[in-house]
């Protein structure tokens, strides 16, 4: 398993793992679900195109996926949201259909691209992996906390000077590069998963959003290695077990959440509080000063 | 005036038996798919249906390995899997999108398991790109019963259950107050969604299938605030556009790159677009009344 | 109806915390507001009361800079554009409250101390103890480590409050926060944000549709309707000819034990709201008996008098 061909493979699926337990976090915080899972099926008719003119498919990827980005924020701001996302979404999958329809190879090449290839990793593009990886948790590092405000709050965001509408442009962009680069690892319709469980799973476990966001990071890392160990023992592909193992986390996350709600007292129980204020409770007409 | 005809339709357009299968199933899917779109945008449901219809995935992998028809097989998982994003049934729209995201992935993880046993197990070859993107031009006709017979179904559910799915959709306390039970009636559209996608599946694929269950309707609904008209509009839409796209398609198997034809999904798909960006256009016209309070 | 509003005891400019000169907002062809001026002054505790519909939400979403008004200024400290600059809090009507979220109390509150600053919040004490001296001070020390999503409504207020003034402010704005809250909830949060005005010196504007809660603790008062105002003290505005002229047409002001009822006019508008809060329900319907024909609403409930009734907007929904 630790072969000198499958180094690539750990290297690869670690960092891809840490970027997704990172903007995954706060994917789930932002409730972007949809958005998140679009960006990377868009993308992946950029990779059907590149491979169509030739040029390297991360590219490909990542111009997709940042146009994918744009246009869902862009139209999302028109119409209904929900709705722009969808037709984004599919127009680029419309032209990867397109593209894969000019090109004469086939399954293989899709079937990576959408489900996840281990092996499909060459050592030329750990670099530019890397560095769009950095370049993602340096972009979240940095807006963590207008970010965190902006979700939370929004208008009192605005109030300091934190607007919603950059940071949420400026967080699609963040998931489309993340999206191009977990992509040729975990394929385009299961980064979602990985984006997805373990954030789902950590914010079960942790009230406070940094520890969260550790844990989600944690919890991708395990479920990564867990995927490629499975897949390399089993030949199955990649993306099952990661599709499997998020839903795992997810209810486990859930379980754990009902299971410590049902043996603690309820979390928001406590004896009333004295009235601040010396008046009692006013009865309907109850004498006072005015 | 013939040669304005020939330009538009390739010769051997309407002799082509492929061709009238395209047109008949092709229309039905997308008649439902608009039809029950309509409901699918007012409840803001288009993320579900876009599960469903990835989720269909697993059924026409799996239908490829057990050796029986891909509609039963997306129409199978399908209302299965209605049932369970039911099921886990999350009121709140955050949980909820969450919650379907996931199940999602678990069907796709397994949809890829399935395809992988497809491609090393038996002899179907291309299986994923037929799932995908749809065989229009490839429908045997022995599943025509099957679409009908889905078709009517799904078309059943929301002419039977047309207004407690409107007043649910509006507001489930309200209509809750009414007596109508928001839960099954959630149950049914979700089922009818998972039916209309199976059927656009087997044209346009499982991928696409969420344009023309999204597309007409968005589009319907910006051009009319009627329900009922917008139901019966986002149908009608998606017809045309269907029929425009096989038209197309059929006319593009002389255009480069490989004189094979392009495919009728994205001919769908990119008028669906247009459509809904001319709607836009239109729309921006009328006043925006925002009032604040 | 071209009366001017009533403005009365102006404060020392100097000390003017807000000013407002001569807003107006028009939207959609319709004019919300309309030759609204007053100020506050420091330390003042202003109520903005108002129906729904009648403008608050805009009103506070203009002076918070979110919005542009149509004619007028609004002065901060004699700024301008000082929304940003961490002079004003800011207490919405609700926030993303998803009881999954894993975000605490006290990391609300530390967000409204530094949350527009960028990078990862280093741990320092000094932060900390900010945070816990806020939570201190509002009454919340005691949830501090718990969900947001998980806290009661009153609790949920708290939290808000001490996320708004953690900075600092000179103006506190508070969006109907009583809106939701059950009666002795409501009390608490009225004695503590007058209690925290005093102590620490800031004014505060807080928007409701019911004045009688904010009686024992108001300055003053900014009576908004038929999208004009009127600010003075309670007694200088709550009156009947004050009241008439923004309403455009005749209402009554009646006092019943230290409460304030405000009554429309004879003949129409037979509304008995069916829940009216503090006193208006049983008085009213004690009124109706003596007097059938003559019935209105108190403040706040039920529509604008004879102005129709503008759709109460939601602040925007995330798809």
């Amino acid at each position: 398993m630790f072969a000198p061909f499958m180094i690539n493979a750990w290297i690869v699926a670690t960092m891809v793992a840490v970027v997704a337990g990172v903007v995954g976090f706060f994917v789930v915080m932002r409730g972007s679900a949809f958005v998140a899972d679009a960006v990377p099926q868009g993308a992946f008719a950029g990779a059907a195109g590149a491979s169509l003119i030739g040029v390297s498919t991360l590219v490909g990827l990542s111009v997709f996926a940042l146009a994918g980005a744009l246009g869902i924020g862009l139209l999302g701001r028109r119409g209904r949201h929900d709705v722009a996302t969808a037709l984004t979404l599919v127009l680029m999958l419309g032209l990867g259909a397109l593209f894969l329809s000019f090109t004469t190879q086939y399954s293989s090449e899709i079937f990576a691209l959408l489900f996840g290839e281990i092996l499909g990793i060459s050592s030329s593009e750990i670099l530019p992996i890397a560095v769009l990886g950095l370049v993602c948790i340096a972009a979240i590092i940095v807006m963590y906390r207008p970010l965190l405000l902006s979700s939370l709050a929004p208008e009192s965001g605005e109030a300091r000077g934190v607007r919603a509408a950059r940071m949420e442009l400026l967080f699609l962009i963040v998931v489309a590069i993340a999206t191009s680069m977990t992509l040729p690892v975990v394929g385009a319709l299961l980064i979602f998963s990985l984006m997805i469980g373990p954030p789902a799973a950590a914010r079960s476990l942790t009230g406070s959003p940094l520890r969260a966001m550790a844990l989600s990071v944690v919890i991708a890392v395990a479920l990564a290695w867990v995927a490629i160990a499975a897949s390399y023992e089993t030949d199955w592909p990649v993306g099952f077990f990661v599709g499997v193992g998020g839903a795992v986390c997810y209810a486990g996350g859930r379980g754990w959440a009902a299971w410590s709600a049902a043996r603690l007292p309820p979390a928001g129980s406590s004896p009333p509080v004295a009235p601040v204020a010396p008046a009692a409770p006013a009865a309907p007409v109850a004498p006072v000063g005015s | 005036m013939t040669s304005l005809l020939h330009l538009l339709f390739a010769p051997g357009f309407l002799a082509s038996p492929p061709v009238r299968l395209a047109l008949l199933t092709g229309g039905v899917a997308a008649f439902v798919s608009g039809a029950v779109g309509a409901f699918t945008v007012l409840r803001g449901q288009s993320y579900a249906g876009h599960a469903l219809a990835d989720l269909s995935v697993t059924g026409g992998s799996g239908s490829y390995l057990i050796g029986i028809s891909p509609l039963l097989g997306f129409a199978g998982t399908g209302v299965l899997a209605a049932g369970v994003m039911d099921m886990i049934g999350i009121r709140r729209p955050r949980g909820r999108d969450l919650a379907t995201g996931i199940v999602r992935g678990a069907g796709l993880g397994l949809a890829a398991l399935f395809l992988f046993w497809d491609t090393t197990h038996t002899n179907t070859s291309g299986v994923a790109v037929t799932i995908l993107f749809g065989s229009m031009f490839t429908i045997s006709p022995a599943v025509i019963p099957l679409v009908v017979g889905c078709g009517l179904v799904a078309l059943a559910i929301v002419a039977v259950l047309y207004r407690p799915l409107l007043l649910s959709s509006v507001s489930a306390d309200l209509a809750a107050a009414r007596g109508i039970p928001v839960r099954a009636v959630g149950l049914l559209c979700l089922i009818a969604i998972a039916l209309a996608v199976s059927l656009s599946a087997l044209t346009i694929g499982t991928i696409l299938s969420t344009a023309l269950l999204v597309g007409p309707a968005a589009t319907a609904l910006r051009i009319t605030d009627r329900p009922g008209r917008a139901t019966v509009t986002a149908a009608l839409l998606g017809v045309a556009v269907t029929w425009l796209g096989i038209v197309l398609a059929y006319d593009s198997f002389t255009w480069p790159p490989r004189h094979d034809g392009w495919p009728v999904s994205f001919f769908v798909v990119a008028l669906i677009l247009v459509g809904y960006l001319l709607a836009q256009l239109v729309g921006r016209r009328r006043p925006v009344r925002r009032v604040e309070s | 109806m071209t009366m001017t509003p009533v403005t009365v005891a102006r404060s020392d400019r100097a000390t003017d915390v807000l000013a407002i000169e001569d807003l107006g907002v028009r939207l959609g062809g319709r004019d919300i507001l309309a030759d609204v001026r007053f100020t506050i002054g420091a330390g003042e505790f202003v109520g903005l009361i108002g129906s729904n519909g009648a403008g608050k939400t805009t009103l506070l979403r203009v002076i918070l800079g979110l919005a542009a008004p149509t004619t007028g200024t609004v002065s901060i400290c004699g700024e301008r554009r000082a929304a940003r600059k961490g002079l004003v809090g800011y207490v919405p009507q609700k926030i993303q409250l998803d009881p999954d979220m894993p975000v605490r109390a006290r990391d609300l509150v530390g967000l409204g101390l530094d949350g527009h600053k960028f990078g990862l919040p280093l741990p320092s004490r000094g932060r900390r103890q900010q945070v816990d001296e806020m939570l201190r001070a509002v009454g919340a020390a005691r949830f501090a480590d718990e969900r947001v999503g998980n806290l009661s409504g009153g609790e949920q207020q708290r939290v808000m409050i001490a996320h708004a003034l953690i900075s600092s402010p000179r103006l506190l704005l508070l969006d109907e926060p009583l809106a939701n809250l059950d009666i002795s909830s409501a009390q608490e949060i009225i004695a503590l944000l007058a209690r925290v005005s005093s102590q620490r010196g800031v004014s505060v504007l807080i928007s409701a549709h019911e004045m009688n809660p904010l009686l024992p603790v108001m300055d003053r008062i900014v009576y908004l309707a038929g999208g004009r105002a009127a600010s003075g003290t309670t007694t200088e505005v709550v009156r009947s000819e004050v009241l008439s002229g923004l309403y455009g047409h005749h209402v009554d002001v009646i006092r019943v034990h230290g409460r304030v009822l405000v009554v429309a006019g004879t003949g129409d508008g037979l509304d008995i709201p069916a829940e009216a809060g503090a006193v208006g329900g049983a008085v009213g319907e004690a009124m109706a008996a003596d007097h059938p024909p003559s019935l209105g609403e108190q403040v706040g409930h039920g529509r604008s008098l004879g102005h129709g009734s503008p759709d109460d907007g939601q602040p925007g929904d995330q798809a």
